[in-house]
């Protein structure tokens, strides 16, 4: 059984605003009945056209998927539409307490269902993904290229959802937008998205630290591997792990496509440098077989 | 909160005169049947017992009868032993609505390097047949069909799949977890070389299992070890869930046809008044010979773990092959496997039911289940926009 916090239980036994609302500003509309969740989203405004003064929903879903949808018609209401656009998926979730990570896509598709109505409200073109399987009709126009086959999910959608919720695994992933739970297929494309939002995110080049505790120096190491190697060597389907530190060597053992491949030194090399970059210059990558 | 356990294809109540039977075997009776001295031996002689009755059940001998700790460990051990048996043959067939005990072993051999056939069912999950008897050929090395199914009940034609078997050269085995102490079974006069069995689902405790295997078919042993059940399951006997499965497979034999009068009975009143008092919705396998304690049935519009917590609320204990519940995406494989329409295959309901069973409980569920469908189909903008339709 789910561990559902109190507030998630209380929203999926007692939805608040339930129905829908015939003179509507704003109308969304997400998923479909082969995804096995889909949510309707009614936004009255008020006389100015800038305020939420009421929200509505149905949804089709779990006891998670109708939970979202009633916190998010809580959270709109009063907000103007910018205030409301700036919602993240993660609020949703916060505002319940927290979800199960297996559902925070019933978060991610309140945030979604949010922002098609408002763009539609404002003429825009909507860029989310349509939702349609590949047993469903063809792909309407949307926004990139479909990744997820099975759920109809696209690499811009996913870049976005990875970027906002700093997700580093494609397990992640799939628990914020179901991209990979069908058949699998795209997972390692999925991958390639991890490491491609991670390579983009060094906004500010980072800078080797002065002077670092051994504590601190093992603690830095870990991270540089698992935020900016690892990532890398999935995309290729290869992986790596830390075996040992010991004052500047660092072992580690090639994973999965990376193990005996002929171009492992080549690999260690470029952790070597990474690590030197990032870490202290004095570090010296040993591959090991372990 | 008492509840009303409709769930009992997932685990089963322990039967109190089972639990009074494995009782002693705990603080008092703790020898190891294995031992020589009197206090081992005692604990030998209710062990023997327990295989008497089980395989009694069956239609077995005793000596076809090795105790294993799981269903899914018999499982593995039949179709393991099957492979080292003919290394020769590189060929595994299995069904596409098997449960994950048998279907994982099975997708895991294609890694390495066996031809693994799924046979497919038809929209009421029937085993298609046909398929079956044009893959079957002399490299395949075991054919593993499960008797019923978890999901929907359906029940397969096991001994004319296992006579085609046969005649082919190949072992079969099937997964009859559900079935045993449902239905009739008599190794007797079957075909069939192997069969695991579950304690937990006939009223035993969870953690004992049985897998038959016909005097004279080759078996290498999936546990090795001691001398324990002639050296074909090592490690020391599990004796006070053995003692309890025996009881259980008595009690099994004496409660038979109970299963298939009374049970039925409750089974087909909750499914046809529900079914008459709730729209839009459709028995799973409702047109194939069934189990007599399962129905599964799908509602369109709505999501089935909303339904199962809603149930659960009053106390009321379901089970679903909504792919929310499992915390995969999906809905569950046997559904689609039988191509049940994505517009209902998310809100499929399986009540199972057991002996234990009552009269009112049924009449609860018939009185509370119709609310909350039209709750959730209100709150449904699919069920809604039918709801809109009609008028």
């Amino acid at each position: 059984m789910w561990d559902y916090t109190p507030i998630v239980k209380d929203h999926f036994l007692n939805p608040r605003n339930v129905g829908d609302i015939t003179d509507a500003d704003a109308v969304g509309e997400v998923g479909s009945l082969a995804c096995g969740d889909a949510l309707k989203l009614y936004l009255k405004l008020d006389e100015n056209k800038d305020k939420i003064v009421d929200a509505k929903f149905q949804t089709f879903g779990c006891a998670s998927a109708i939970a979202s949808s009633s916190a998010l018609t809580e959270m709109v209401k009063g907000k103007t539409l910018d205030e409301a656009l700036a919602i993240s998926n993660q609020d949703i979730a916060e505002f319940l307490g927290g979800l199960p990570e297996e559902k925070m896509h019933c978060s991610v598709m309140g945030q979604e269902a949010l922002e098609v109505a408002i763009a539609k409200y404002r003429g825009h073109e909507v860029k989310i993904h349509s939702h349609d399987h590949d047993h469903g009709p063809e792909y309407p126009d949307q926004e990139g290229t479909i990744v997820c086959k099975c759920f109809g999910i696209t690499d811009v959608f996913l870049k976005k959802v990875i970027e906002t919720n700093h997700l580093t695994t494609a397990e992640q992933v799939t628990h914020f937008t179901k991209a990979g739970g069908g058949c699998g297929g795209c997972i390692p494309k999925i991958n390639e998205l991890i490491a491609e939002v991670m390579g983009t995110q060094t906004e500010e080049p980072r800078k080797r630290p002065e002077k670092l505790s051994n504590m601190k120096k093992m603690q830095l190491i870990q991270e540089v591997l698992e935020k900016d190697i690892r990532p890398l060597l999935w995309a290729d389907g290869g992986d790596l792990e830390l075996i040992d530190i010991d004052g500047p060597k660092v072992q580690v053992a090639f994973r999965k496509a990376c193990a005996g491949c002929a171009s492992s030194g080549n690999t260690a090399r470029m952790v070597e440098i990474k690590l030197r970059d990032l870490v202290a210059e004095d570090i010296v990558v040993e591959e090991v077989v372990a | 909160m008492k509840e009303i356990y409709l769930d009992n294809n997932a685990t089963t109540k322990v039967d109190e005169a089972v639990f009074e039977e494995m009782r002693p075997y705990f603080c008092e009776l703790y020898g190891n049947p294995s031992s020589m001295h009197f206090f081992g031996g005692q604990v030998q002689r209710k062990v023997d017992e327990a295989r008497n009755r089980v395989a009694s059940l069956l239609g077995a001998s005793t000596d076809e009868i090795i105790f294993t700790a799981c269903g899914t460990e018999s499982d593995n051990a039949a179709i393991r032993s099957a492979l080292e048996v003919f290394p020769e043959k590189r060929h595994v067939i299995t069904s596409r609505v098997e449960h994950p005990a048998v279907l994982t072993q099975c997708r895991n051999l294609t890694q390495k390097g066996y031809r693994v056939s799924e046979i497919g069912v038809d929209g009421e999950g029937r085993l298609d047949m046909e398929e079956f008897k044009a893959t079957v050929d002399t490299d395949t090395a075991i054919v593993s069909l499960m008797y019923a199914n978890n999901e929907t009940g359906v029940i397969f034609p096991i001994e004319e799949a296992a006579a085609i078997a046969k005649a082919k050269g190949a072992l079969f085995h099937t997964d009859a977890v559900q079935a045993v102490g449902k239905i009739p079974l008599d190794m007797a006069n079957s075909n069939i070389d192997m069969l695991s069995l579950s304690g937990h689902k006939l009223h035993a405790p969870k953690g004992i299992g049985v897998l038959y295997l016909r005097r004279g078919t080759p078996f290498r042993p999936f546990m090795v070890g001691g001398h324990q059940e002639k050296s074909r399951r090592a490690g020391t006997e599990n004796a006070a869930a053995i003692i309890a499965l025996g009881k259980a497979c008595e009690l099994a034999a004496q409660y038979m046809e109970q299963e298939n009068t009374q049970v039925k009975v409750l089974r087909d009143r909750l499914q046809d008044e529900l079914m008459a008092s709730i729209p839009n919705a459709r028995i799973n396998g409702g047109g194939a010979e069934r189990l007599p304690n399962t129905t599964s049935i799908a509602y369109e519009f709505v999501e089935g773990e909303a339904i199962l917590l809603l149930l659960s609320e009053l106390g009321i204990c379901a089970s679903s092959g909504s792919a929310c519940t499992s915390g995969s995406l999906e809905p569950s494989h046997v559904l689609r496997a039988m191509g049940v329409p994505f517009t209902c295959a998310h809100g499929s309901i399986r009540f199972s039911l057991s002996r234990f069973t009552t009269n009112d409980e049924i009449d609860t569920v018939i009185r509370e289940l119709p609310p909350i469908i039209a709750r959730l189909r209100l709150m449904s903008p699919f069920g809604r926009e039918h709801l809109k339709g009609q008028k």
